[in-house]
């Protein structure tokens, strides 16, 4: 189903496969295991290999990376159909309160089926469960940019000084970073929340707390690849300040990797979101989430099991959309470690 | 191997060392006070006499590293601490809830491993075909199922229809409660309390068997792919005995390493599951501490899935040299 060669014919079983789960799981594919030489060896032939396929690839009219990119990216069925999802999910998320009604207005038909008038049928408060749904896909939208936004300037930020000031910098950092995997994120989650309470805000510095991780080791990882390469003394012979080293001729190499970990992490973030809310750390009721919807209407599935399956539907697309995308980015890229 | 061990150890104790005192300090100080949390509950406001008593009482009035050694001081002790509460010791707690989390965690496992590799090693060895594809999209979209949407409709299915609609008997399982409470040598559920915990175990094991089918048959294509593979089969062994001899022991390297992660996780941290199914184990009580802002029964409990996890992932690193000879240490060659 998923095409396992990419456009230059060579063997990718790494790609489509491992993705959503690494990313969901903190870093089960022990990347602590590899020692900074081996994943620049592994780095390095990789960019080999690269090179060579480009060399080969490339006899016509030269492309950009991102049009080789795109050409790998649209032959992906799987990631277009993503793509798709997402595209509508996000168009929903922006004009939606155009469309419905203030989702927490209560009507007098409670737990009502899906009829013409309320599409998804009415919840527990008599409220428009189309509304609330569609309220709840633009939170998690919301939570899943600002979480992703936030770890990702954290994790590039703790990353690049680790890999570039090596010592005990990378040290400390690093055993952070072992220290934060040792907990399972719920659980920090869970830890998070006691101590900064409830609420959208606290939900997103939660989740941004505890979803850096991999970004900061995959920096990291690139980081000490490049730092040493010749280019890159030659930058620092010539005079070229630091800061414009890592922000021009080191940061652009860790970009593939990132991409890739941003869209995965959306959706990581979303189903995080969602699990937070039902299990009522999260955001505060009235807000229309996702998770609330399915917590708060637990008691009358029998008679009104649209209250869990719209909800519910909404977030495995929410999720299901933004990990093919991922995958198929990871492809695209060419990205192995991330 | 033995310094590798101990030096391993060593580490993990220093994880859980520090792990624990960064929650301490995330706790204990960022809430404005946990004097005004007790006295008078999140967001009211309490009498201040009342906040100030308390405080002294509990000694947060007294300054943070003393109150982090007295903290530290009974943890080595293996006192984890009482509730504000209730006054509940979080030993008791785990005494009374710690076995059942073990028990579904070690259920979710045995049918990962079973079902996850071998529908894995089946995958890879059948590449693109109807299983294989099958798989895949299991997989796919399992990762994107939120685990208690999951067991919701699970407890509709096999809980409320089934019951509504007189299936047989085997396929109707108790929607609540967690049964009599019925074990045999300690580990293996009599047949009325099966009945009760077969959803959640399921429940627990389907979405990280479906990634460990993905990854097994990652890894199996990858190892398909290994010199000493063409190597032996060029020996003329029989593909049964290439797989089983040369194919498998070096894919199951990251297997392993997903199944320690997984069981370290089920066995303090099935909190999304227990939450759903409503089972007194370890994860459905951090989830009730946290939302009730009991600060030192979230510390606790914490700190023994911290340890849980840690043993686990101990136990995984300590398997690499069994199972793959260029980790071994001296013994046999490979």
């Amino acid at each position: 189903m998923v095409d396992e060669r990419d456009q230059s014919g060579r063997n990718i079983v790494n790609g489509p496969d491992e993705g959503p789960m690494r990313a969901l799981r903190g870093d089960p594919a022990g990347y602590g295991e590899l020692s900074a030489q081996q994943s620049a060896a592994l780095a390095l032939s990789e960019l080999e290999a690269t090179a060579l396929d480009a060399s080969l690839e490339d006899v016509g009219p030269s492309r950009s990376l991102g049009t080789d990119a795109w050409r790998r990216f649209r032959r992906n069925k799987l990631a277009i159909a993503g793509l798709v999802i997402v595209g509508m999910l996000v168009a929903l998320g922006l004009i939606g309160p155009f469309l419905v009604q203030n989702p927490s207005f209560q009507t007098q038909a409670v737990r009502e089926s899906p009829t013409n008038q309320h599409w998804f049928g009415t919840d527990q408060l008599g409220q428009d469960e189309f509304a609330r749904v569609v309220y709840g896909v633009r939170l998690s939208l919301y939570i899943g940019f600002m979480v992703t936004l936030v770890e990702t300037v954290i994790g590039v930020l703790v990353g690049a000084l680790s890999g570039w000031f090596r010592g005990w910098t990378d040290t400390i950092l690093m055993r952070l970073v072992d220290v934060l995997l040792g907990i399972p994120y719920l659980v920090l989650a869970l830890a998070l929340v006691t101590a900064i309470g409830r609420g959208v805000t606290a939900v997103v510095v939660t989740l941004a707390v505890t979803a850096w991780l991999q970004t900061a080791r995959t920096v990291r990882a690139g980081f000490l690849t490049v730092r040493d390469l010749e280019y890159v003394d030659a930058a620092r012979t010539t005079g070229v300040p630091t800061y414009r080293i890592i922000w021009r001729h080191v940061l652009p190499n860790v970009f593939q990797p990132v991409v890739v970990l941003v869209a995965v992490g959306i959706g990581s973030a979303i189903l995080a979101e969602a699990a937070l809310s039902f299990l009522g750390v999260g955001p505060v009721p009235p807000t229309a989430s996702l998770g609330l919807m399915i917590a708060g209407s637990r008691d009358y599935f029998t008679e009104a099991p649209h209250l869990l399956l719209f909800p519910g539907l909404a977030i495995v697309a929410l999720v299901l959309g933004f990990l093919l995308v991922g995958d198929g980015l990871r492809d695209a890229l060419d990205v192995k470690d991330a | 191997m033995i310094s590798y061990i101990l030096r391993r150890m060593l580490q993990l104790v220093f994880v859980l060392w520090a792990g624990a005192t960064l929650l301490f300090f995330l706790l204990f100080t960022l809430p404005n006070s946990p004097g005004e949390l007790i006295a008078g509950g999140a967001n009211r406001s309490a009498n201040p006499v009342v906040v100030k008593n308390v405080n002294h009482k509990l000694g947060f009035d007294r300054p943070i590293y003393v109150q982090y050694g007295k903290f530290m001081a009974r943890t080595v002790r293996g006192d984890l601490g009482e509730s504000y509460r209730t006054h509940e010791k979080v030993n008791d707690i785990l005494k009374e809830r710690a076995p059942l989390s073990l028990r579904i965690a070690f259920w979710a496992i045995v049918i990962e491993i079973l079902v996850g590799v071998s529908s894995g090693v089946l995958s890879a060895r059948r590449r693109n075909s109807f299983a294989d594809t099958a798989t895949t999209l299991v997989a796919v979209v399992a990762s994107a199922i939120p685990v208690f949407v999951l067991a919701y409709l699970m407890k509709q299915v096999t809980g409320v229809y089934a019951y509504q609609h007189n299936w047989p008997g085997w396929m109707r399982f108790p929607a609540l409660g967690f049964g009599p409470n019925e074990w045999y040598l300690w580990i293996i559920p009599s047949w009325e309390q099966l009945r009760y915990l077969a959803q959640p175990v399921i429940v627990l094991a389907s979405v990280s068997t479906a990634i460990l089918a993905r990854i097994t048959r990652t890894s199996m294509l990858e190892s398909l792919r290994l010199d000493h593979v063409r190597t032996a089969r060029a020996k003329g062994l029989s593909e049964k005995k290439v797989i089983r001899r040369h194919v498998l022991r070096n894919a199951m390297i990251p297997v392993v390493t997903i199944i320690g992660i997984d069981f370290g996780t089920a066995a303090g941290a099935a909190i999304l599951t227990e939450f759903s199914f409503n089972l007194p184990g370890v994860g459905s009580k951090i989830v009730t501490a946290a939302s009730q802002r009991d600060l030192p029964i979230v510390l606790g409990l914490s700190i023994f899935v911290m340890a849980v996890y840690g043993v686990a992932s101990l136990l995984v690193d300590i398997s690499y040299a069994f199972l793959d000879p260029r980790i071994r240490l001296g013994g046999e060659d490979g």
